[in-house]
């Protein structure tokens, strides 16, 4: 066991480092902006060479071990950069579920950011429940038609893709049902709705209409019925910090409140010093989930236990932003109020803790 | 003892419920609804609740209207021009303002006609169509007229900037000061409380009515026990602020601050936290703009703020 780099490390966050003191400052870490400039970013750390470090070379990526996302997330989070693009969820999916052909199709351009993506499962009767899904996908011909009301699609106004799950067979029980498709968003029939976050973000997320979208029968990932076994890797996957990188975030704004604090000469107050500290344990768990990768340990139900685990950490930091800023900075008004969202999306607090009580401690249900 | 409110208090209570379920607004679009604001403001005028004050009001008569309303997300000035009516007659009182003139002067002649709103640090934040600003720094006090107004955090109220600064129009005895002070913090800790229980009614009529896995959500002890939590910390809350809201009038000044800081430092938690399990009851909908939760914590992050209450203030007798 060791905790520090290995030579090879050493170079690689030298490398990152720099560049990132050279490159870092023009992209912005929050708000609109950010959403608006994530695509930018995304292509810029791609073609530096610091994105996609653990992926097939195949894809694009760099096929190095998976203790580099670490390094990655640990050195934006100290350059104060955006956190690295979070879409190893989608790519897990693809990957594991779909054809060669199909992956090496979609892989690359959404691991190298040519090709925006978005991922359109829940609805507006089917969140929690996300197999009461009643978006239909009927064959016609070589295609499938689309009809349906996707809602809470994170990034779906610059998407060119969504990976979609959609009911092809409505006589199966409804698990089996499902189907998963990649459906061109540039199409008539794919109507956009954005919604506007509580912290007044509207780029996050959005609602969208299929009224008639074509997909062709080849972009269907896997086979019919395959696709709750396809979205249940994928929400695994979304749980996960080391996938979502988001501890970066975290440790950046820990670090610009207790900026703000040390600025006014003040002692930081206790909320900040939590934070702080639970920032540090999510570091130290995202080394862990990682090592363990190298003996090919894939974690599943375990997702819920670093969801839960992340999720506490951003809503301290939250709490730490409101005590230590008030209402007064709007940025870090901004940060609190989205820290609320963290215990809903990607599956709620109270479903991880089913997911727990149930799957993991086996206990038995009312 | 007694601390049951009075038949004519539970009467005020009543009315401004009333008021508030008929007029506020009901939804996020109806924030920008002018007619119903119209509709409201003209109630309140009405009403008169805005000099409670000076028309005799007792401390715990102004919390439970300033509550009632803030549960209904009123959004016309209440608290601002209650306290700057409060402010105002203890000036008279102490035989202040006559020396005024020029805007100062026209100022007090607006707090005179209730239409003056309290600044703190040079801001209103609650300024909706009110012209004059009172503010009380230290023991001193100061007047102004209202200049550009914008929405802030809150969207239940207007922000004003002061036209000028503020002159100094005369001076409030330390007792005098910190009875107002107890009376600020009850007022933004009624606030609260209004907004909370808001959130709370909110939140619960939703877990009655959206359905996953086939049952409505309240049927799962997750969703079902923070609300029951909610109810417990409101009635926490209901206690401290009811014994505060009394002592503004019947305590000696610095424990009738003492109880205030304590009610606002619990109904702060209280409240916070009431609104994240409502936002959270929600789910998605509850982390957008359109649903009402965020404006109903935005309306306690902003009344928390406006007379801060910390707990190291808090002489707790165990130093
Ligand atoms: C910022 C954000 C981004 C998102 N991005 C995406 C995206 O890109 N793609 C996508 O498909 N979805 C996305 N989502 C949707 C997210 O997955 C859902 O919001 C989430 O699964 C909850 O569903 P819901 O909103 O319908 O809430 P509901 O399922 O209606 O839940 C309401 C409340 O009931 C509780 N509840 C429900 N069932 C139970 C139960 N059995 N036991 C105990 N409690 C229960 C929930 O915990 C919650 O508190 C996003 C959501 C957010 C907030």
């Amino acid at each position: 066991m060791d905790y520090r780099d290995s030579p090879e490390e050493a170079a690689f966050r030298a490398r990152l480092r720099a560049w990132l003191a050279e490159n870092a400052a023009q992209f912005r870490a929050t708000g609109d902006e950010y959403w608006h400039q994530a695509g930018r970013w995304h292509v810029a750390l791609y073609e530096a060479g610091f994105f996609g470090l653990s992926w097939p070379k195949k894809y694009g990526g760099h096929e190095l071990p998976p203790v580099y996302d670490v390094i990655l997330d640990e050195e934006l989070a100290l350059a104060g950069a955006p956190p690295r693009p979070s879409l190893g969820y989608l790519v897990h999916g693809l990957d594991r579920h779909g054809s060669e052909e199909l992956a090496l199709r979609f892989l690359p351009g959404m691991i190298n950011g040519t090709e925006r993506w978005c991922q359109g499962f829940s609805e507006p009767g089917a969140g929690s429940d996300l197999a009461s899904l009643t978006t239909r996908a009927e064959r016609d011909g070589d295609e499938y038609v689309i009809h349906g009301h996707k809602i809470w699609t994170s990034y779906s106004d610059v998407a060119d893709w969504c990976l979609l799950l959609a009911r092809t067979d409505p006589d199966a029980p409804r698990h089996r049902g499902i189907s998963a498709f990649v459906v061109w968003m540039h199409q008539p029939g794919v109507e956009q709705r954005p919604l506007k976050m509580i912290n007044g973000v509207s780029a996050e997320f959005g609602q969208v209409i299929f009224d008639g979208a074509r997909v062709p029968a080849t972009n269907m990932v896997g086979r019919p019925g395959d696709g709750w076994k396809l979205a249940m890797t994928v929400v695994g996957h979304e749980r996960e910090p080391s996938t979502l990188g988001y501890a970066a975030r975290y440790r950046k704004t820990v670090r610009a409140l207790a900026a703000a604090v040390a600025e006014r000469g003040a002692e930081p107050p206790d909320d900040l010093r939590w934070a702080a500290v639970q920032a540090e344990m999510l570091r130290l768990h995202v080394r862990r989930r990682l090592s363990e990768q190298l003996d090919g340990i894939t974690h599943t139900s375990d997702g819920s236990l670093d969801k839960l685990l992340m999720t506490w950490v951003e809503q301290s930091v939250g709490h730490a932003a409101l005590t230590v800023s008030g209402t007064r900075d709007p940025e870090m008004l901004a940060t609190y109020l989205y820290s609320r969202a963290q215990s809903v999306m990607g599956g709620t607090s109270q479903i991880q803790k089913n997911i727990i009580a149930g799957r993991i401690l086996g206990l038995p249900t009312a | 003892m007694d601390v049951r409110l009075t038949t004519e208090q539970r009467e005020l209570r009543d009315a401004a419920a009333r008021l508030a379920d008929g007029l506020g607004p009901q939804s996020v679009l109806a924030l920008v609804d002018d007619d119903r604001v119209a509709r409201a403001e003209k109630a309140v005028a009405e009403a008169g609740w805005r000099t409670l004050r000076s028309d005799g009001a007792s401390g715990v008569e102004v919390a439970l209207v300033v509550e009632e309303l803030a549960r209904g997300l009123v959004d016309v000035p209440l608290a601002g021009p209650l306290l700057a009516d409060d402010l105002y007659a203890r000036l008279k009182a102490a035989g202040g303002g006559a020396g005024a003139r020029g805007e100062a002067a026209e100022a007090l002649t607006a707090a005179a006609a209730g239409a003056a709103t309290l600044a703190v640090g040079g801001v209103a934040a609650d300024a909706k169509g009110m012209r004059a600003l009172l503010e009380l720094a230290g023991t001193e006090v100061r007047a102004g007229l209202v200049g550009a107004t914008a929405e802030g955090v809150d969207l239940t109220r207007l922000v004003a900037e002061p036209a000028g600064p503020l002159v100094p129009v005369g001076e409030l005895g330390a007792d005098d000061a910190a009875r107002w002070r107890a009376l600020a913090l009850v007022v933004t800790t009624a606030d609260m409380l209004g907004a909370a229980r808001g959130a709370l009614r909110l939140a619960v009529e939703y877990a009655k009515v959206r359905s996953q896995y086939g049952h409505p959500i309240g049927s799962y002890q997750a969703v079902a026990h923070p609300l029951a939590e909610g109810l417990a910390l409101v009635e926490g809350s209901v206690s401290v602020l009811r014994h505060a809201a009394w002592a503004v009038d019947e305590l000696d000044p610095a424990a009738a601050v003492h109880a205030a800081l304590v009610a606002k430092v619990y109904t702060e938690r209280a409240a916070r936290t009431i609104c994240e399990t409502c936002i959270q009851v929600h789910g998605g909908i509850g982390n957008t703009w359109e649903c009402l939760a965020h404006v109903f914590l935005r309306r306690v992050l902003t009344s928390a703020e406006l007379f801060p209450a910390r707990l190291e203030e808090i002489d707790c007798g165990l130093s």
